[in-house]
Parts: structure tokens; sequence; C-alpha cells
């Protein structure tokens, strides 16, 4: 079947006066109709490059990229009629209202008759009180569902979500995916970025990692995490580790996590606590998840290309 | 190229500065008016410019002219300056409009906000000296190259500009300077001769002339001279202008 979206051999290189950038370095990438794809790196590893890439905001310096089979360059219209894109920036235009600003985006998409579609979106986004109101007037929040919605409001069949999430309360993320989702499962192909690797583990069925511009890791998202260590031990506390697991922890605040592959080295790394005299409290055992196998990954301590 | 999408965007770039009328149409009106009420008043009984024709006639057609071509610029420069500023260009680019789709829409909004403002300034200056229409198809045909070209050349200044002031300083210092240079208050037949020369190499004197030709019948030069002047230079700048939007200069990177 056709890919939704396929990068080939894709590079971009910034040309400045301190030199040249490579933003994407190299990427091939295919992903299927009705994929939930998770494009997962720190800042700067090249995911909005590559959206932009796709939308047609940047052009690539090598490769080709398509859209439901169509070239982002040479057969732009129909690439990007395909194309839902909700930019990470929040972005609005002040001289209109929230209904004004949805009908205006379908005309560009040379779609008529919308407003069925238009009240529907609205209402599975929490915006059907805000559909006079201008965009000035919205929360940041309620302008992050604009967004969403302008991005919806042609029904194209691939959705791009440039960290969607950022910034927003758990009401909206909670409603922003439960319609992603119905509108994953009526067909339509997500590409998500998301800093929230939970989001990722819980959405998406394939995920790629993206380091420098390149990609350190493509699988299912159960096999990436399969891939790593199967236990964490978790604990809090005020003191000092000791060198020894100091090195290999990764601590978060008062929360400190270390890599534990059975229970013998979870009594292991224990032990090495009492005889320290380190006091901990709330200690739990729990699966790796998401964000162990993307630190692994991202710390080069192992490979995720499969 | 596709024309689909022109009429959807050209719909919000009207509506845009519908929205805020007042200052878009209203303070323009306003302005022309005083330049009529004190260039009319100090000169009316000094200056005869066509036999039989009062100063404060000769000036309305002027008037009118000048605010028809400062607001085709101000509406496609700021507007696109304006997006560019605030990022919500990235609404127009990711939609599958062509470049030509997007000129027609820019200077298309331009020119209605030209005309509007034009038919305002007439409006409220005629009834102080109606300058008659004695050709008013050469009054209708400068006027709507006059606002394209004047439209194209703020598309041009929004695209390249990458602040307000720079977009002011090409206001201020090309267009600006142009107008007033044009024979908007005076004819240029009544300079030296040197300048009569240098407003000769000036685009909007043409525009200026064959719209006036409209009014009165009579102009400085054949209003076909200028009517080859002005299409030559919309044609030129359109295609710079069609070029630019092509190659996403300044706007994709």
């Amino acid at each position: 079947m056709l890919a939704a979206i396929a990068f080939d051999h894709v590079s971009k290189t910034y040309r400045s006066r301190r030199g040249d950038v490579r933003a994407v370095d190299d990427v091939s990438l295919e992903i299927a109709q009705g994929e939930f794809f998770g494009l997962l790196g720190p800042n700067g590893a090249g995911k909005t490059t590559l959206i932009s890439i796709l939308a047609g905001l940047t052009r690539a310096s090598a490769g080709t990229v398509m859209v439901m089979g169509h070239d982002v360059v040479a057969d732009y219209a129909a690439a990007r009629k395909s194309l839902g894109i909700v930019p990470q920036e929040l972005v609005f235009d002040p001289f209109f209202t929230v209904r004004e600003t949805l009908r205006i985006q379908s005309g560009y998409f040379g779609v008529k008759g919308n407003e069925a579609w238009i009240d529907e979106v609205l209402a599975e986004l929490g915006l059907a009180d805000k559909a006079g109101a201008n965009m000035r007037q919205l929360s940041g929040g309620m302008k992050r569902r604009v967004l969403v919605a302008q991005a919806l409001v042609h029904r194209p069949p691939v959705i791009v979500l440039d960290e969607p999430t950022a910034g927003v309360d758990v009401e909206l993320r909670q409603m922003l995916w439960k319609f992603i989702a119905r509108l994953n499962r009526e067909g339509h192909t997500v590409l998500l970025t998301t800093h929230y690797l939970e989001e990722a583990e819980a959405l998406c069925g394939r995920i790629a990692m993206l380091k420098q511009g390149r990609i350190v890791a493509l699988d299912r998202t159960s096999a990436l995490l399969a891939g790593t260590a199967s236990t964490m031990l978790r604990f809090k506390t005020d003191d000092l580790l000791p060198p020894a697991l100091a090195a290999q922890a990764r601590v978060t605040g008062r929360i400190v996590q270390l890599k534990a592959h059975d229970a013998a080295e979870v009594e292991a790394h224990l032990g090495a606590l009492r005889q320290a005299g380190v006091r901990v409290e709330d200690i739990e055992i729990g699966r790796a998840d998401l964000e162990d196998v993307f630190v692994e990954i991202m710390s080069g301590a192992r490979g995720g290309l499969a | 190229m596709s024309l689909a999408g022109v009429l959807p965007l050209l719909r919000k770039e009207v509506l845009r500065f519908w929205k805020v009328a007042v200052q878009t149409v209203g303070a323009p009106v306003l302005t022309a008016l005083l330049y009529l009420l004190i260039f009319g008043h100090v000169l009316e009984d000094h200056v005869e410019v066509f036999p039989g024709v009062r100063y404060t006639s000769f000036l309305i057609p002027g008037l009118v002219m000048m605010s028809v071509l400062q607001n085709a610029f101000a509406n496609s420069s700021s507007s696109l300056i304006q997006s560019k500023i605030t990022g919500n260009l990235v609404f127009l680019l990711v939609t599958p409009l062509s470049p030509l789709a997007w000129y027609l829409a820019y200077v298309g909004a331009s020119v209605v906000r030209g005309l509007a403002v034009g038919c305002g300034v007439l409006f409220v200056t005629a009834w102080f000296a109606p300058p008659g229409l004695a050709e008013p198809a050469w009054a209708l045909v400068f006027a709507l190259l006059g606002a394209g070209m004047l439209g194209t050349l703020g598309l041009i200044a929004g695209l390249w500009a990458e602040k307000f002031d720079q977009v002011a300083a090409f206001q201020n210092f090309l267009i600006m300077p142009l107008t007033f240079l044009s024979g908007v208050f005076y004819s240029v037949h009544s300079l030296p001769a040197f300048w009569q020369a240098v407003s000769h190499l000036n685009p909007f004197f043409y525009m200026i002339d064959g719209f006036r030709r409209g009014f009165f019948g009579a102009s400085d030069v054949s209003p076909w001279i200028s009517l080859a002047v002005v299409g030559t230079s919309f044609v030129v700048l359109a295609s710079i202008a069609l070029r630019l939007l092509t190659t996403g200069y300044k706007i994709r990177s």
C-alpha cells in the first residue's frame, strides 16, 4: 500500500556565517497509512525541521518527501491537501473570530459548505461556546485548540502534530488525544512529535528517535520497550548516593531511578544504599518506560535501529 | 498555475482591513480632506493650472489618486509584515495556494482598499469644487492600474521586510517622495525645465496625470504614453513579485 509519508534520504543544511549546520542528516523513513507514529528526540534533534520540510515551509537540501504519493515540491498542492499540520508555535490571526478563522482555512483548501464539520470539530475540542469569540480573547489553551481545529478543517488523511500538548492542561490533553485517537481509528495517519514520552508510549504504534539530525532508533514501541532493562528501582531520598550508584542513576529532584535486570540486582542496589547510610522512602519497582529507553538511546548506551 | 483559493484569500484580506475601517479607510479620507482645505484655501486664488479650472478642482483628482496609491501599498505591505512577524503566515504557507493565487488575492485586496479610500476621498471633497468627469474611462483605468501597481509594490516590500520599520522606511523614503513629486499638488508644466525632465522619470507622475485626464479631458502628457509607462512598470513589478513568491523569498527557508 502507498505510504502516507515517505522521507527518502532527506538532508537539510542551514548555511550561516559561523558555518554550516546540518539539521537533518540523510533521513529515510516510511509511515504507513493508518499508523500512529511518534517522532522523538531532544531539542535541536531535527524533528521540527523534518516536519517543516514535509509541510513545505522549508526546502530539503537533498532527498525527496512524499505525502500520499505526492512530492511535496513538484506536486505541492496535492501533498498539502493531504496534510493537516498543527504548528508548534502558538500563533493566531487577531482580526478574526474562531468560526471565521476556520471558515477562512476551509476556503484555502477549496472546501465549501463545511459548517457541519466545523461544528463537529468545535464540539470535539470544547470550543463550541467560543465560536463567536475573537482569537485575541482566548486563553493560551483555547488558542491551542483552535490550532488543532485549523489543521483538521479540511479532513486531511495525514495529521501532523508538532508538540501539540506543550504547556496545555490535562483536560485539553485528554480531550485532544480522545479526538485524535478517534480520527486514527477512522483511518487517518497521525505523526506526532512530543516531549511527553508517556504520551508517545500510550499512543504511538511505532517510534523513531532522532539525534543530531539522524535516526538513531526506529521500531515498534513495544519492541523498543522490550529491548531495555525490564525493571527500574525508583525511590526518593535527600541524601547523596554512593559514587558507584550515582554514576548509573537517573535523578529528577528527589526521585532516583536505577536500572535493575533482576531481583538480585535490586537487592544489590538496596544493599549498597543501606551500607552507605542513605535514607530512602517510597521505594517501588516498576517496568521500564519509554523515557528509560529514550535516555538509554540518547546517551548512546544502546542502538535502537530495527 | 492554479487560481484555486484566490477568492477565499481575497475575501479574508478585504475583511481584515474592513474590520478596522475607521483606521484603514476613514483616517486617509480625513487626511485628504485636510489637504484639500488647507492647500485649496491657501492657493485657490494664486494658481490656475488648466484654463477655466479652479485650483481646488484641479487638486481633487490628485488627492484621490494619492490616497488610492498610498492605501493600496499599505494594505498588502502591512498585512504581510504583520503575518510574518506574528507567525500566522504559516496558515497560508501550508495551503495548496499557488504563487499566482497569493499574488492575485493580495493585490486584489489592495485594489479594493485603494478604490474604497479613493471613492471616499472623492465623495467628501467633490462637494467643495466638483472636478467634472470628462473622460471617465481614463480615470478608471489609471485608478485600477495604479492601485494594482502599488499593491504589488506593497507585496514586494512586505516580503522583503523583516521588521515594521523597514516597511515604514519603504513608505517614507520611496512611496511618499515619489507621490509628492508626481504632480499631485501642481502641474509639472509649472516647474523649471530640469525638474520637468526629472518628473518625467517618475512613474507616479504618469499615474496621476492619466487619472486627472479622466476628470478634465486635459493632461500634461498623452494618456496613451502614461498608459504605456504605467502598464510596463506594472508588468515589471508583477513579474518580480511573482518570482519572489515562487521562490519563497524570505517566507520559506
